[in-house]
């Protein structure tokens, strides 16, 4: 059974291009477009690793990560944020919430499957 | 196969279309002072996300011009600047540059530097009314090969509970070299005090690696504010490894092998522990609440959806299907022909099957139809930019106001709408309105204004442009109609005809040629495109109140409601959008102009006949008036004229063919479509109709006839 | 538009070959899409006599070329036993109405001869070359110029 990856992200280009990268390195990818609609996908899977985008319509990753978390079902659930956001106060919110870890776009796509890896365990 | 790449970066591109629309659309509500928190963000959003996309593909000026916009928008999100007039305008014309870079990256040239640099100028000094933004890369120092590290891990319990792995980390410190790691149970309690999401134990690891002390830390990355971490030189602080519990002394750390034990000595403990006190605690207490709590967001967002499922289909998909909905309609109105014409009486099963079918085509019509279906907003959210050119160029202020951008249409017409739209647009600014100084003279305030409005009008899409500006100038107007020879110097027109004069070919009626409207485009042109859409278009003007120019268009080029005729034998369509009413003309109301010309007396004015078979050269002969039947109709401009026709037998939708696609245009036909006989019925051109008939009354010198 | 590039490799070609009046022609059988008999046509109003109107192909609104007027010959009212020809002409479809069909013919180019310099301005339009066939002499001809010139292109 292959690593399932929850990518949630409000851009169809970004999706598309994560699903790419995820898919060529084996893994089953599952998509949101955003905070909301994540949570309606995890109310139908349970993805090994989630990966999100922190500025989205409706919820924001904050409030996705926070909402995840406060499910028991996703507790373990590992939460990468993947943002263009360098500011070091969103990083340590996005920490609170509760994010595992935390890649800048733009992404390499070597990378992003490096840290997947590296937390899918 | 497709380059799938080829396909995401076309993706990205469409979807940045849709971010600058809605990054115009917000800073528009921001310049209108109607934004609240939430549009600031999502005009955030519209830059960021561009960025985002744009780094994918290396797009390297976009990604820099969408920063340097993303951080001065990020000021006025955060509060640390308020949005003042000024600097919503800074960002308008960053959003043009931005649209200009946008589109430049996408046909692979490059915007124009200058306009980039000067507002990249504005822009940072917008951002620097507050922190400079974060940098972006740290220096990186050089490592000798194969230095020896101590490193201290000794996580937190929030590190767990943002679901890092201990072992995961170390497998991946594990990577850099070789190493030794040393698990520290001492602080482990006994098992009634031991906490299930607390975190005990730690590590002690030597390391031998190439990299450097950054390349460790990074490991660590995610986890540096939830753990003890040291990462030191062992002959600085004499550190010496502790009891080795996993793998062999000098063991070659290479991924999972001495892995496991180390999860299994980390997690078994805790693990036991959590099983066996989770059905105690934490599995009533914690877990219903915290599913109820995701399933009332969940239902809070269905209810407040504004985003609703969608599919992307190529257009060719669904055209083809429109193609063949289209065919199965002629089929089925051929089958019920067929089935009439054998005799079956209409209580029939057959008949009655056939009334089912005939229901269920039509509903799959007006679906496959609706598919198509676009609000007009797309083509709306341009005209902004063109009002600010245009306002500009001219020295004018101009305010928009645009109303009903939900209307739908179909995208075809959308498509073919954009440039009559712009031209009615520029010409509202650079015609109607005035300059400030004028209008302050008139009382006016100095900021014209420019209305946009699209709304459903009886099965068609009613487009208007209305300016508060001078209105026409209808003794100008008509003076240069006389001029050119358009009518006669003792012609009687009503205001409303005057108006319309300006659509007549070579008009303009600017003191001086403005390069705005200007460009050797005339209303003549708007009027002939939005004829070729089967569309109408006339102006009503108020002098010193404004004009208002009102386009109107079917929904579709693919379906249309006509009223199907016979004129001098032949069947004919005529479009039911043009018809004003259907008349039986007595004879007592026919009174002849001229040779060629009848007048019909209507409610006291007097409307124009013409015999639409002998218009069309199907007969020398035009038939007696009162034997036909008469179609009072609109034409262009709202110019009335009465089509005269042997008979009517009744409404139909038919579907539309081109004559063109495999023959030419025929003048004073539209188009023509497949009756359910199977034969060929033509669609008539009521306007082109009309205006031959015009013309050949002004060839015999007859004088323009005024309408009530 | 015809094949003329293609067709000089193999040298041979099937033609086919149609009376009109007691003239014969012949076409590339590259160009014919189908054959179907004379059911009327709707006409359109200001086009030439020679245009005979549209009819229904399958949904598709096909010209119909009455090709005797087309060529200046003596044309008369079609009837049942007439036969339209559609033929594929770049990216639009027409039938051409004649007579019969008479024949299917395979000829090499080298069989195919110059016209002579005597007809008619009309036929020189249209005649690209003369086979003769048992006695009969079979005009080749193109339709690159069978619809109205004119304001075709702007359509």
């Amino acid at each position: 059974m292959s690593t399932t990856v929850l990518t949630v992200d409000d851009s169809r280009a970004m999706r598309d291009m994560l699903r790419h990268s995820l898919v060529a390195a084996g893994f089953r990818v599952l998509q949101a477009e955003d905070g909301v609609h994540g949570l309606e996908v995890l109310g139908l899977e349970t993805p090994d690793v989630i990966v999100t985008d922190i500025n989205m319509p409706r919820m924001d990753g904050f409030g996705f990560i926070e909402a995840v978390r406060a499910n028991d079902t996703y507790r373990a659930v590992p939460m990468l944020v993947l943002t263009t956001e360098v500011d070091a106060e969103k990083k340590s919110r996005a920490r609170k919430a509760g994010a595992t870890g935390w890649i800048v776009k733009p992404f390499d796509p070597v990378k992003l499957v490096e840290a997947i890896r590296r937390v899918a365990a | 196969m497709e380059d799938p790449m080829a396909e995401i970066r076309a993706t990205f591109f469409q979807e940045c279309d849709e971010q600058l629309a809605a990054l115009e659309a917000g800073l528009l509500e921001m310049e209108g002072g109607t934004a609240d928190a939430e549009t600031v963000n999502a005009v955030f959003r519209a830059v960021h996300s561009m960025k985002g996309g744009a780094g994918i593909f290396s797009l390297d000026a976009l990604v820099r011009f969408a920063h340097k916009f993303e951080t001065a928008l990020d000021k006025v999100r955060s509060g640390e600047l308020v949005a003042t007039p000024a600097v919503v305008g800074v960002f308008l014309r960053a959003a043009d540059v931005l649209s200009d870079v946008v589109h430049a990256a996408q046909e692979g040239s490059t915007a124009d530097e200058g306009r980039i640099s000067a507002l990249v100028v504005e822009l940072e000094r917008i951002s620097d009314s507050g922190a400079l933004p974060a940098a972006e890369s740290a220096p990186t120092s050089e490592a000798e090969p194969g230095t020896a590290w101590d490193i201290v891990f000794a996580p937190r319990a929030e590190m767990y509970a943002k679901a890092n792995e201990a072992a995961l980390l170390l497998r991946e410190l594990g990577r850099l070299g070789t190493m030794k790691v040393a698990l520290d149970a001492s602080k482990l309690p006994e098992l009634n005090e031991l906490d299930p999401e607390g975190a005990y134990l730690s590590w002690k690891i030597a390391l031998e690696t190439d990299c450097d002390e950054e390349a460790i830390r990074g490991v660590f990355e995610f986890v540096e504010d939830d753990c003890e971490l040291t990462v030191s030189r062992p002959e600085e602080h004499g550190f010496a490894p502790g009891t080795v519990i996993t793998g062999d002394n000098g063991f070659k750390f290479e991924f999972f092998a001495p892995l496991p034990e180390v999860e299994e000595d980390a997690g078994a403990v805790l693990e036991a522990q959590v099983t066996a006190l989770e059905p105690e605690h934490h599995e009533p207490l914690l877990a219903p609440p915290k599913h109820a709590a995701v399933e009332a967001i969940a239902a809070k967002a269905e209810s407040a959806t504004t985003v609703s499922a969608t599919i992307r289909v190529d257009l060719d998909r669904v055209d083809r299907m429109i193609d063949l909905v289209g065919e199965l309609v002629i089929n089925e109105a051929m089958l019920s022909q067929r089935v009439l014409e054998a005799g079956i009486a209409r209580a029939s099963g057959v008949a009655m099957a056939l009334e089912e079918l005939e229901h269920l085509t039509r509903e799959i019509q007006d679906s496959v139809m609706a598919i198509r279906a676009q609000p007009v907003r797309s083509v709306f959210q341009r005209m902004p930019r063109l009002v600010r050119e245009v306002a500009a160029q001219t020295g004018k202020q101009v305010r928009l106001v645009t109303e009903g951008e939900g209307t739908e249409v179909d995208k075809t017409v959308i498509e073919r709408i954009t440039d009559p739209l712009t031209h009615m647009i520029r010409n509202a600014i650079d015609h109607g309105l005035e300059s400030p100084e004028k209008r302050v003279a008139a009382g006016k305030a100095e900021e014209g204004t420019v209305k946009l409005t699209a709304l459903h009008r009886s099965g068609r899409i009613v487009l208007e442009v209305s300016d508060d500006g001078a209105g026409i100038n209808r003794a100008r107007v008509k003076q240069k109609a006389i001029e050119n020879g358009v009518i006669a110097p003792d012609a009687q027109l009503t205001e409303d005809e005057i108006d319309n004069l300006i659509f007549l070919p070579g008009f303009s009626t600017a003191a001086k040629i403005s390069d705005i409207s200007g460009r050797g485009v005339g209303m003549d042109v708007v009027r002939q495109s939005v004829q070729a859409l089967g569309g109408r278009i006339s102006i009503s003007s108020r002098p010193g109140q404004g004009s208002t120019f009102t386009l109107s268009l079917p929904l579709t080029l693919a379906v249309l409601d006509g009223m199907v005729v016979s004129a001098g034998g032949h069947t004919l369509i005529i479009p039911l959008g043009a018809i004003v009413e259907t008349l039986k003309p007595q004879a007592k109301d026919v009174f002849p102009l001229d040779r060629d010309t009848n007048l019909l007396a209507l409610r006291g004015g007097y409307v124009p006949m013409i015999d639409v078979a002998e218009n069309l050269g199907y007969c020398e002969d035009p038939i007696e008036p009162e034997q036909g039947v008469a179609l009072l109709v609109e034409g262009e401009g709202g110019v009335r004229a009465v089509l005269l026709v042997d008979a009517i037998h009744g409404q139909r939708q038919v579907v539309i063919k081109s004559l063109e696609a495999n023959y030419r245009a025929v003048p004073g036909i539209a188009a023509a479509t497949v009756m359910g006989d199977g034969r060929v019925a033509l669609i008539l051109d009521v306007d082109a109709v009309v205006r031959n008939a015009r013309s050949e009354s002004v060839r015999s010198d007859a004088v323009v006839v005024e309408a009530s | 538009m015809t094949n003329n590039a293609g067709l000089s490799k193999l040298d041979n070609r099937e033609l086919i070959a149609f009376c009109v009046g007691r003239q014969e022609f012949c076409i590339n059988v590259m160009m014919v899409r189908e054959i179907r008999g004379w059911a009327g046509a709707t006409v359109l109003p200001r086009s030439p006599r020679y245009v005979k109107g549209v009819i229904n192909l399958r949904g598709a609104v096909l010209p119909i070329v009455d090709l005797a007027g087309r060529l200046g010959l003596p044309s008369a009212e079609p009837t049942a036993r007439n036969v339209i020809i559609v033929v594929q002409i770049g990216h639009q479809q027409i039938g051409l109405l004649v007579d019969a069909v008479s024949d299917i013919l395979t000829a090499s180019d080298a069989e195919i001869q110059m016209s002579p310099d005597l007809s008619s301005d009309l036929v020189k339009n249209f005649v690209k070359g003369l086979l003769p066939v048992e006695g009969r002499m079979i005009s080749l001809i193109g339709l690159d110029n069978v619809l109205p010139v004119g304001e075709l292109e702007a359509a």
